[in-house]
């Protein structure tokens, strides 16, 4: 447990480290995440409008 | 006669039609994303933990493995995108303005990560979150450069007229791009020289720079994965009346 301590840590520049790829990974994440949402939304909303034009 | 091999030649036009792109792009992806994770889980494992601590900057140095291989994708997508955009000015062709555009938020984003752990890495090292060096300073240039892109597509209307001016746009703000590789050269301030891209021989320790390698790797494969998903959106939302779309849904219905 001792060591893994001392990984967080990073030396006493644990902040700074975990920060960075903190927000690295949520910005990275947040890429490839929201394209997919837009996709699956812009379907929902071609299709319910696709619907309408046949009726 | 052509002086490229027929084969590829042909793989080139099926590429420019929006829906074998969109269904070769599916076929694609999940190989993809295999490679980066593998590549992502051994290059952060080797520098956060294999790679020995840096005997000047402690541990903080541990940053370069986000901060260096986000700043060259930061260019290297800027110049994928000017690419594209040059492709699409001379060809017209519709996939080189899909790539150009979607490429753009990611780039932005690298180029974010590279300032804001840059910052991160500073405050500890240098004593100061942010210097106006000309680095930091030509790289956030490249950030605007990158929203301005972002933003201009968004203002027009017609997505051919819009892709047309952003290719301008794109093309022009090259001249930044070799400003930024040479900063350190030309205006020897805060930001250390290059460590990686001496010509001789790199002055870094081949522990510490195969993670940065295998790093720089990852993140190639990532953008390939978080453009594609985008360039998915942008053929959907420019092609919604054509039939490929239409029996795609159907097919989903």
């Amino acid at each position: 447990m001792n060591s893994f301590d001392e990984f967080l840590a990073m030396g006493g520049y644990g902040f700074y480290v975990w920060t960075a790829y903190g927000i690295g990974f949520v910005v990275l994440v947040m890429n490839v995440v929201l394209p997919l949402i837009q996709r699956k939304q812009f379907l929902r909303e071609l299709a319910l409008k696709q619907k309408r034009v046949k009726k | 006669m052509s002086i490229v091999p027929a084969p590829i030649l042909r793989f080139y036009h099926r590429m420019a039609s929006p829906p074998h792109f969109y269904s070769f792009t599916d076929k694609l992806l999940p190989w993809l994303i295999a490679i980066f994770l593998l590549l992502l889980a051994y290059g952060l494992y080797a520098g956060l933990y294999l790679a020995p601590t840096d005997y000047q900057q402690g541990d903080s140095y541990r940053i370069i493995y986000l901060h260096v291989p986000a700043a060259w994708m930061s260019l290297f997508i800027y110049v994928i995108m000017a690419m594209a955009g040059a492709i699409s000015l001379i060809w017209r062709m519709k996939i080189a303005e899909v790539v150009m555009i979607s490429s753009a938020p990611i780039g932005a984003s690298f180029t974010f990560v590279a300032l804001v752990t840059g910052s991160l890495w500073g405050k500890p090292m240098w004593g100061t979150w942010w210097v106006w060096d000309a680095r930091l300073t030509s790289e956030l240039i490249l950030l605007f450069l990158y929203l301005g892109v972002i933003s201009l597509y968004g203002a027009i209307e017609d997505k051919r007229t819009a892709a047309r001016a952003v290719a301008i746009l794109a093309l022009v703000g090259v001249v930044n791009i070799p400003i930024i590789h040479y900063s350190v050269q030309w205006w020897n301030t805060l930001h250390q020289g290059p460590t990686v891209s001496k010509m001789d021989k790199p002055s870094i320790h081949v522990d510490m720079l195969i993670p940065l390698l295998v790093m720089a790797v990852a993140f190639k494969f990532y953008y390939a994965i978080a453009m594609l998903q985008t360039a998915k959106v942008e053929i959907l939302k420019r092609e919604q009346n054509t039939q490929w779309v239409k029996k795609l849904l159907e097919a989903k219905t």
